[in-house]
């Protein structure tokens, strides 16, 4: 089963508790920043006009470009929809952080062993089969976490049943190839500051089409060099002797 | 005149040693107090100029080396020979202080070498550190003959050029897959990247313009090294070179436009902003006004013309790099990047330290004297051959006629 989480904006009311949750769950320092960074892997912000209050976290897409971009596999998508990271693996090159269409993961720059810090979609404590901290601290049932076919149904019932309530997009459901957090919203996502320009074929695809040809390319590539080498080898050798022989010719 | 290039050769060196010891203050500040600290990245900027600079423009620079290699070795022009040796040490050159900038710029240099075993072949950074390991040492293995002569090592002198065309073609291929695969790298980044630099033929582009930068790189560096050691510049060869530039130039270009119509983006071009401005810079500076120049033969045939020339297209190469890189990815007013002071003395640190170890190669080596050609004995055997058989068969002709007289 992939999970994922539904978050509908229209019911949030802005009150930071899954923020608090989060910090505890994830022993993060306390203080009051307002944007996504190593401290802080989801904040609530009143953002828009008209405002709405829109929780950012990791989106923890079902084919994920942080997955992809890394060089040594740091990112993971567990078979239960979480995208999580292996600070033992990563190196530090930050081109996941370049790579994420959603600019989630973020760094800790101040660390002189840093490394990078974002949602884990509660990984352990769902292994555990409790609720992600967040979701479970939600007084409003704004966010709310099960399967992600089942929730996305649930989404377009309530799209369905509210006429006039909502815009006529679950986002999340196609974007960048689909996405294990979704979002309901009465304003267009765009006016909110979600990214609205995104493919819906998965991203990490576009640079497949040209990793694949490379072992085709070395084949074709050094079979052309090696026989241009043989021919103008040969054309330099013929060329060397017949200048001899001409030579020869005139001295006679 | 002697004394004065004396003077000016010092007075070089002791820019280049000033600049490397402020960059290896600004290289003790950011072990010392970490990427925060020390430079202007950040969670919004994760990128800037150590990788638009140091690693994007360090190896577009060295791609002379592949490009002289291949013409010589593969499709045997050996016009090309006396400047092999001095190209094949800037490439490898470049690919060192590539690698000295990564151990810098990676927030975790020590595991570097996770690289080696963690895989994950569907990165493009993935196919970037490996080419950038196993291309480092085809071209230690390229420039080791002249290693090994000057301490006369005959036994592997003879393995290397045994191997040389197999490790010639090896080089071509990791090294275009390399200069591409950088361009690859951003075919990841559609939605953030301004229009006038994403494409999804970014490594096409990155590889078409490192061979011209790689090329205009040669031509300036065979230029300072004739100067600073009394030796003359071969003006006929360079402007071979920069023939080759102006076609490939040309061809850069005519791509980019090309690719901006496809995708409708040639029109940001015209809008006024920061970032066309940076666009027309790139293009004009380092496209239109060298083509133009290098067209003109009274310009072309002279030293001054070449290097001016060469000089703009590598500055229009270094500003398509950052523009890529940095410019591309600018918000104004929540998304800019400047360097910090350490950032940028390192840079020039590297780059001194670049020139620094190029003259001690040229100093010490034989990085431009005549040439001890590998296949030159072979060659002559079978030169000697051919006059034999010939001067039988003069023989034979002699013995006829005498018959008949
Ligand atoms: S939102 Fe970004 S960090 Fe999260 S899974 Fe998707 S690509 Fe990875
Ligand atoms: S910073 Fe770490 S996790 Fe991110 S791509 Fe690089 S190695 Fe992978
Ligand atoms: S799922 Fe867990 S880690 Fe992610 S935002 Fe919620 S509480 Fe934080």
């Amino acid at each position: 089963m992939s999970n994922a989480m539904l978050i509908d904006i229209t019911r949030c009311v802005g009150c930071g508790e899954c923020t608090r949750a989060c910090i505890a769950a994830n022993d993060l320092p306390e203080g009051d920043d307002t944007q996504l960074s190593c401290a802080r892997y989801t904040v609530v912000n009143e953002v828009g006009n008209p405002q709405a209050s829109v929780r950012q976290l990791c989106m923890h897409c079902v084919e994920p470009t942080c997955v992809s971009a890394c060089l040594v596999g740091a990112f993971r998508k567990t078979a239960t929809g979480a995208v999580v990271y292996d600070e033992e693996k990563c190196i530090g090159c930050r081109y996941c952080m370049q790579a994420c269409p959603f600019s989630v993961p973020k760094y800790e720059w101040s660390s002189l062993a840093p490394r990078i810090k974002k949602c884990s979609f509660c990984h352990s404590r769902v292994s555990q089969g409790k609720l992600p901290a967040c979701v479970e601290a939600c007084p409003a049932g704004a966010s709310v976490f099960g399967d992600r076919n089942e929730l996305i149904r649930e989404a377009h019932h309530r799209i369905n049943e509210n006429p006039g309530e909502y815009v006529d997009h679950v986002y999340g459901e196609h974007e960048a190839g689909g996405t294990s957090v979704l979002f309901l919203s009465a304003v267009p996502f765009g006016l909110l500051g979600f990214p609205d320009n995104l493919p819906t074929e998965p991203i990490p695809r576009l640079s497949w089409k040209i990793l694949k040809e490379i072992p085709k390319y070395a084949v074709v590539s050094s079979l052309l060099l090696f026989g241009i080498h043989w021919i103008t080898a040969r054309r330099a050798y013929v060329e060397k002797i017949e200048h001899r022989d001409s030579e020869t010719e005139e001295l006679r | 005149m002697k004394q004065a290039w004396k003077r000016r050769y010092s007075f070089w060196s002791l820019t280049a040693a000033v600049l490397i010891v402020i960059g290896l203050v600004g290289v003790i500040q950011r072990y010392a107090f970490g990427l925060g600290e020390t430079t202007n990245l950040s969670d919004r900027f994760p990128w800037g100029l150590w990788i638009g600079f140091d690693i994007l423009v360090g190896v577009g620079l060295a791609a002379g080396g592949f490009t002289i290699a291949a013409a010589v070795h593969i499709f045997n022009i050996e016009r090309f020979r006396p400047i092999l040796k001095p190209t094949i040490l800037t490439a490898f050159l470049g690919y060192l202080l590539v690698i000295a900038g990564l151990l810098v710029d990676l927030g975790k240099p020590w595991a570097i070498w996770h690289a080696l075993i963690y895989w994950n072949t569907s990165s493009v950074m993935f196919e970037v550190a490996w080419c950038v390991m196993l291309y480092t040492v085809v071209l230690a293995l390229e420039f080791s003959p002249v290693v090994l002569e000057r301490f006369n090592l005959q036994a592997p002198l003879r393995v290397i050029r045994a191997i040389t065309i197999p490790v010639v073609v090896t080089g071509v291929i990791l090294s275009t897959l390399h200069q591409s695969s950088l361009g690859s790298l951003f075919i990841i980044i559609p939605g953030r990247m301004h229009p006038l630099w994403y494409s999804t033929i970014l490594p096409f582009l990155f590889l078409i313009s490192s061979i011209a930068a790689g090329l205009a790189m040669t031509i300036v560096e065979s230029q300072l090294s004739a100067k600073a050691f009394g030796r003359k510049i071969e003006v006929p060869l360079l402007a071979d070179l920069a023939r080759v530039v102006v076609v490939v130039l040309a061809t850069f270009l005519a791509v980019r436009v090309q690719d901006l119509i496809n995708r409708d983006a040639l029109r940001f071009a015209l809008e006024p902003t920061y970032q066309s401005g940076l666009f027309w810079v790139e293009i004009v500076l380092g496209t239109f006004v060298p083509i133009a120049l290098l067209l003109i033969p009274r310009f072309r045939h002279t030293a001054n013309g070449l290097f001016n020339a060469s000089v703009l297209v590598l500055l229009g190469f270094v500003a398509n790099r950052l523009n890529t890189a940095i410019t591309s990815m600018e918000q104004w007013p929540d998304r800019t990047y400047m360097p910090s002071w350490q950032e940028v003395a390192i840079t020039l640190g590297l780059a001194a330290v670049g020139f620094a170890l190029f003259s001690a190669g040229v100093r010490y080596l034989n990085v431009f004297g005549p040439q001890e050609d590998p296949g030159a004995r072979q060659r002559q055997e079978v030169l000697s051959q051919g006059s034999r058989t010939t001067s039988r068969r003069t023989d034979t002709v002699c013995a006829e006629a005498s018959s008949h007289i």
